[in-house]
């Protein structure tokens, strides 16, 4: 068994928003409260946690537009997608030969998304939560072309937008951003109305909707 | 090893093609019949917790598992192919109901003169206009030979839609059974900008119900909820015409019907140029014998025809010589999402369904004089409601942005998301020559038989096609008030990375005579009268629109053949 391992958040750090405590229930904490937050790690050290938490926070920062990666838990969604069954590539074909191919013929590479991650992080650096922003965005722009940053910034806009089931969007904040209500039973009364008109319902999760909670891929065998 | 007692008919594959001959033959005749599925069971019910993204949408729940089996691609025979490692660019189904469940229910009809492309064309335009390469060809039948099979397949969905409105649609028997859709904000813009650039909008034909619905098999559906979740879902009160709605509880109401899943079909068995069944591997990995009399390949475009491959029956396309039927004609239809439209108001996006749009077709097959263009043939437009699933969308920006990532980004993507959308362009895709499907040297799949292999790229006639109807778009899009409007050109190659359409079409082709065909126009194998092979691996070109109500069309009329004639006198139908 490896060592468990927790990221520590300050309740203030996290913007009075909300983490998920070990059962999975969202806890919604205020910014006033000065409580410290420990979310259990699936895959990630608490080291690397940091490392991942600050690079996507710089993908989708939290700015003047709302809050961003940090705030969306979007580290612990990754941590939970790379610990489960895509983590591993469960579903990808890897047989070999892996071979070069040309873009147009999609990834080949041999890595998993662990592996990516593992690699990543050294390139990422050590020191990468330390810098000031902008050396991260310098490190960052360098890591541009490669396979990992790729991963990282589609893990990055996931784990914003999927349900909260997932880890990550927590208090549906990257839905409220956008504007998305999220899964609904129905929308007969609206299709054909509010032509030209926000129309804003308040989001909810896949889990409110049906009643119950719903096992996320990520736990699946 | 075990062998099962024998059949009359196995079917292979339980997707729409398959269920729907299932169902015919259960119902009008006294045969045993075997579906027999690779995937798992399924049920409505199944989908009341599918409303996820994430695992569906992107991790694609219900699609076929690219880690035990999937294709290789190249672009030319000059190439090394290699695996298509995850799918992205199609998406082929497996499961019960295959695609049939996490299809957006878009059921337009084939433009008539589409079956006989190849004789309509060099009529109007002469042979001098026919592409470098092409390899198009004739159906064999005609669309009023197919006319009463679309109008029972629509009567069997409840087909929402309204006919009359498409001066360019086939003649229908009947309207629709059910009214069209509601029309959403978005879609409501291109019909009236369509219309005052004198184009003619009509409601796209719809698998998801206006209103409750009763077909003619008793099947009661409700009417569709515009929630959103249609394409890679299954729709959660069945509102969706899926196989597993309309056709399994009518099959469950025959006991000589057996539908079996986890059986994974390797091998057609055959003797003296007659089928004798297949194999396949079950659930526990054990090799299973079910001996039919007649057998039934209904399991998508790509594994008929790596079936037929792999058990050595027919000749095997050449692409060198020329020589051999069985891999050619393979399409792509070549779906365009490049005309991008930026609004200054939301759009709300969040609802619809998958079929809940507007189309045209006055840009599609050869609804106007080519005579001055560089190229032939055209594309089915349209603008939908469709949900707006987040993470599938986020990012879109006007390309005044360069930036991927970081707060620049950040807002033009938060700004863009409900406010940009774009024009749904499927063009047609010509059969080539050079286009094609075969076993591949090197890759295998989980029990060590060869994957198929891809040969595919696009030619100067789509690139060119959809440069011009592109630039059409966006002249709608400007006079829907969009205030950007961006029209980006097909890529110059073909890629399996960015999502086209789960329509691929050819390799098992259909048509006159063995000389031109793997199929005749009654979807019997030429040399082995007792196979039949259903869907769109049969369709010797991509026709633009969507195939599955054509699929459908096609099998009711096989089914009558068989029921009608073949049971009477086995042997090749004239």
């Amino acid at each position: 068994m490896r060592r468990r391992h927790f990221l520590t958040f300050s309740a203030t750090a996290v913007g009075g928003l909300l983490v998920f405590t070990l059962d999975r229930q969202p806890l919604r904490v205020h910014a006033q409260s000065d409580r410290k937050i420990r979310v259990p790690l699936r895959f990630f050290d608490e080291r690397e946690a940091l490392l991942v938490s600050a690079a996507v926070a710089r993908i989708f920062p939290s700015d003047a537009t709302g809050p961003g990666a940090m705030e969306g838990g979007v580290v612990i969604y990754i941590d939970r997608q790379l610990a489960g069954p895509y983590g591993r590539d469960r579903y990808r074909y890897t047989q070999p030969p892996f071979e070069e191919g040309i873009p147009e013929q999609g990834y080949q590479g041999k890595a998993t998304p662990r592996e990516v991650y593992r690699e990543g992080l050294v390139l990422l650096g050590q020191d990468f939560d330390r810098l000031t922003p902008a050396a991260q965005d310098a490190r960052l722009r360098n890591m541009e072309t490669t396979y990992f940053f790729r991963l990282l910034r589609q893990h990055t806009i996931e784990g914003m937008f999927c349900d909260p089931m997932h880890g990550g969007n927590a208090d549906m904040i990257g839905w409220q951003l956008i504007g998305y209500p999220g899964p609904q039973m129905s929308w007969s009364d609206h299709i054909d109305q509010h032509y030209g008109k926000p129309f804003r319902p308040k989001p909810r999760s896949l889990n409110e909707v049906v009643g119950h909670q719903v096992k996320p891929g990520e736990e699946a065998e | 090893m075990k062998t099962l007692p024998r059949a009359d008919v196995a079917i292979v594959g339980g997707g729409w093609a398959g269920l729907l001959m299932a169902k015919e033959l259960g119902a009008r005749t006294g045969l045993s019949v075997v579906v027999l599925e690779r995937g798992a069971p399924r049920k409505t019910a199944d989908y009341f917790e599918g409303m996820d993204e994430l695992d569906y949408a992107i991790r694609l729940r219900m699609m076929q598992d690219a880690s035990k089996e999937t294709v290789t691609f190249r672009h030319t025979s000059k190439d090394r192919a290699l695996p298509v490692r995850q799918f992205a660019s199609f998406l082929p189904g497996t499961g019960v109901g295959g695609a049939g469940e996490h299809w957006t229910g878009i059921t337009p009809r084939f433009l008539p003169d589409c079956f006989e492309i190849l004789t309509r064309t060099v009529e109007r335009y002469g042979a001098g206009r026919l592409p470098e390469n092409h390899s198009m060809q004739d159906w064999g039948i005609t669309y009023a030979e197919l006319e009463p099979f679309y109008t029972r397949a629509e009567k069997l969905l409840g087909i929402s839609g309204k006919t009359g409105l498409d001066p360019f649609e086939g003649p229908h028997s009947a309207e629709y059974p059910t009214p069209p859709q509601r029309t959403g904000y978005f879609p409501s813009l291109f019909r009236d900008a369509a219309r005052s650039l004198g184009y003619h909008p009509s409601p796209v034909p719809s698998a998801n119900l206006s209103q409750a619905y009763r077909n003619p098999d008793g099947i009661v559906r409700p009417a569709c909820t515009y929630c959103g979740f249609c394409e890679r879902f299954g729709c959660m009160v069945g509102a969706k015409a899926q196989p597993t709605n309309m056709l399994l509880p009518v099959i469950a109401r025959h006991k000589s019907v057996t539908v079996r899943t986890g059986a994974n079909v390797r091998r057609v068995l055959y003797k003296d140029g007659k089928a004798t069944g297949v194999s396949y591997v079950d659930a526990n990995g054990e090799e299973v014998v079910q001996p039919a009399d007649l057998v039934v390949l209904a399991s998508w475009t790509l594994n008929n025809t790596r079936l037929l491959l792999l058990s050595k029956i027919g000749e095997a396309y050449d692409a060198r010589s020329g020589t051999g039927h069985l891999g050619r004609n393979f399409t792509h239809q070549a779906t365009f999402r490049g005309v991008v439209l930026f609004f200054d108001r939301p759009l709300n996006r969040f609802m619809g369904s998958g079929a809940c749009g507007v189309a045209i077709r006055d840009l599609d097959g050869d609804s106007f004089d080519h005579g001055p263009l560089n190229f032939i043939r055209g594309a089915y437009i349209g603008a939908y409601s469709r949900g707006h699933p987040p993470i599938g969308s986020f990012g879109v920006v006007p390309p005044s942005v360069k930036a991927t990532w970081g707060s620049e980004w950040k807002k033009a993507a938060m700004d863009a998301f409900d406010c940009a959308a774009n024009l749904g362009i499927s063009g047609e895709h010509l059969a080539y020559r050079t286009n094609y499907l075969d076993l591949d040297p090197t890759y295998r799949d989980s029990h060590g038989d060869p994957l198929l292999r891809m040969t595919m790229d696009w030619n100067d006639n789509e690139r060119n096609m959809i440069g011009f109807v592109s630039a059409k778009m966006a002249q709608v899009g400007r006079e829907m008030g969009a205030r950007e409007v961006v029209a980006a050109a097909l890529p110059r190659r073909y890629d399996v990375n960015t999502y086209r359409s789960t329509h691929l079409q050819g390799g098992t082709i259909m048509g006159v005579n063995p000389g031109n065909s793997v199929v005749n126009p009654w979807l019997q194998h030429w040399r082995m009268s007792n196979l039949f092979v259903l869907g769109a691996s049969t369709f010797p070109q991509n026709p633009s629109g969507n195939p599955t109500l054509t699929i459908l069309a096609q099998t009711l009329r096989t089914a009558d053949a068989i029921v009608d004639r073949y049971l009477k006198h086995p042997g090749l139908l004239a």
